[in-house]
């Protein structure tokens, strides 16, 4: 199990992947948006998603829970 | 009329570059009405202004990119004139139009121009028209991949790819080959779309709203090197001397200097001729800034865009020069053509002090808790926040500019690595870090770089 979190104060801007999506390394899982910046949020490993923690327009803090990979 | 009659002067932006226009404003002796957000309530640019409005949320589109809301807040302040600073509404003809027909005075340059400058296939054409250099690439939008293919085939890879309205280096990319620039396309498409939302959404559809995309030849190790100009009433226009601003990461500004340590006399001469070139082929009134690649093993140099307003890096202008642009913006758009005596001397560079991690340049906004600025000989800076305020998600991540000008390179990069020890930034990340190793750089420290330097530095 792998937990994704917020590396910063951001703007959930795009969520691209599902609950219950089977990812690979690398893929896009939803794109944050920080001073004026695009932020994509990757998944460090292969599985599927198990948990989506965030929803467009949420704003996040730095170390939330984004998405859980199993 | 002269500047002094100008009337109250409204600053349509914030942070740093409003604390810096109010303070011209007000040592010309006019009122400075400042706008702001509920975020930004606490920054110093509202405190100094002589009268500050409230504007609306932090979220730009709702205060800062409303023009009904600086217009609404000018009307209610008596305002004489708007200044728009830099991002935001200032290269926006339908704003700047809006505040004409408000009866108010614009300070930078007219409607037309904005419009003709801000589109950059059209801004491109235009000065090969005038004999500008300009780099291989599409004279029409191209709108889809199939098209982007075909110029990117008669072009020749590298490719650079970005918005034909867009700025700041959002949507660019380079592609070095067709799969490189199907992912680049999509890049700046999906950038174009975002540009067109947010001036729709701005209720101002002009120049910057455009979805279409631009493929030029992309010049590798080359120099970003830019020259102010300034256009006066009476026709004249001016070069004010050059900008080296390669060091640039995402495609984005982080130090300027002036003199640009990459180009020589002769060099200099045909840039600014043909910056002047530039502005008289447009009829440009107000300060501008026409930006150019550079090939310094070559000394030659194309045209790459140019922004029709004040630019984030004027101060290292200023610092060479004497001059003061933000007063000779006012007194252009007063109607006054000054007579200016172009002497650079001495060496300026600028350290743009970002909230984010000097290791991968991510965003890493937070509350100061604590700031002490250098100061001294040769030492200025432009900052717009102080100990207490939050550095929001909202807005850009520029802190504070941190400007050194010394009698040559050599004194001005020693009191740079001075003035960045001395500087202090806690609570939001801060690249003060690197700016400090970007000043023991061998290739920074001989001059000898281009913008490839950053992303070597972190390879």
């Amino acid at each position: 199990m792998a937990e994704v979190r917020a590396e910063m104060v951001a703007n959930v801007w795009k969520v691209v992947v599902r609950e219950g999506e089977a990812v690979s390394e690398g893929d896009t899982l939803v794109i944050l948006e920080s001073m004026k910046m695009e932020i994509p949020v990757l998944a460090e490993d292969g599985g599927v998603v198990s948990q989506l923690q965030v929803a467009e327009g949420d704003v996040i803090q730095e170390g939330d829970l984004i998405a859980v990979i199993d | 009329m002269t500047a002094e009659t100008l009337g109250p002067v409204l600053i349509a932006n914030r942070g740093e570059i409003a604390r810096r226009i109010i303070r011209t404003v007000r040592r010309m002796g006019l009122r400075a009405v400042a706008v702001h957000s509920e975020a930004d309530a606490g920054l110093p640019f509202v405190r100094e202004a002589d009268e500050a409005v409230l504007i609306g949320p932090a979220d730009p589109a709702q205060s800062y990119l409303d023009p009904a809301r600086l217009l609404e807040a000018a009307r209610a302040t008596g305002a004489g004139a708007v200044h728009p600073g830099y991002g935001f509404l200032s290269e926006n003809a339908a704003f700047a139009r809006a505040v004409i027909e408000a009866g108010l005075v614009w300070i930078g340059p007219s409607p037309e121009c904005i419009d003709r400058m801000g589109d950059k296939i059209n801004a491109r054409n235009l000065m090969e028209e005038a004999g500008v250099p300009v780099a291989a690439g599409t004279r029409e939008p191209v709108t889809d991949l199939v098209a982007a293919l075909d110029a990117a085939e008669l072009i020749g890879y590298p490719v650079m790819v970005k918005t034909a309205g867009g700025g700041g280096g959002i949507g660019m990319s380079v592609a070095r080959d067709d799969a490189g620039l199907a992912k680049a396309f999509e890049q700046a498409a999906r950038a174009a779309a975002r540009f067109a939302a947010a001036a729709a959404a701005g209720g101002a559809g002009d120049a910057l709203a455009g979805p279409a995309v631009l493929l030029e030849r992309y010049v590798e190790r080359a120099r970003h090197v830019e020259v102010q100009i300034l256009g006066l009433p009476d026709g004249r226009v001016l070069a004010l001397g050059e900008r080296d601003c390669s060091v640039q990461r995402r495609h984005q500004k982080v130090v300027e200097e002036s003199p640009s340590p990459g180009i020589g006399p002769e060099l200099r001469e045909r840039m600014l001729a043909a910056a002047v070139r530039a502005g008289e082929a447009v009829g440009y009134v107000g300060a501008g800034t026409v930006e150019c690649l550079v090939d310094a093993d070559a000394q030659d140099f194309v045209f790459l865009e140019m922004n029709t307003r004040l630019q984030v890096e004027h101060p290292v202008t200023e610092l060479v020069t004497g001059l003061d642009l933000v007063e000779l913006q006012l007194r252009v758009a007063a109607g006054e053509s000054p007579e200016i005596t172009v002497a650079p001397t001495g060496h300026a560079i600028e350290f743009r002090v970002y909230a984010e991690d000097p290791k991968r340049f991510l965003p890493g906004p937070g509350r100061i808790t604590a700031w002490d600025e250098p100061a001294g000989d040769g030492v200025r800076v432009d900052s717009g926040y102080e100990v207490g305020n939050t550095v929001s998600m909202y807005y850009d991540p520029l802190m504070a500019k941190l400007c050194v000008v010394g009698a040559d390179r050599t004194e001005a990069l020693e009191l740079g690595r001075k003035a960045v020890a001395e500087f202090t930034v806690e609570g939001p990340k801060s690249n003060l870090p690197f700016c400090a190793e970007l000043l023991e750089n061998p290739a920074f420290v001989a001059g000898d770089y281009d913008t490839g330097l950053v992303g070597r530095m972190r390879a």
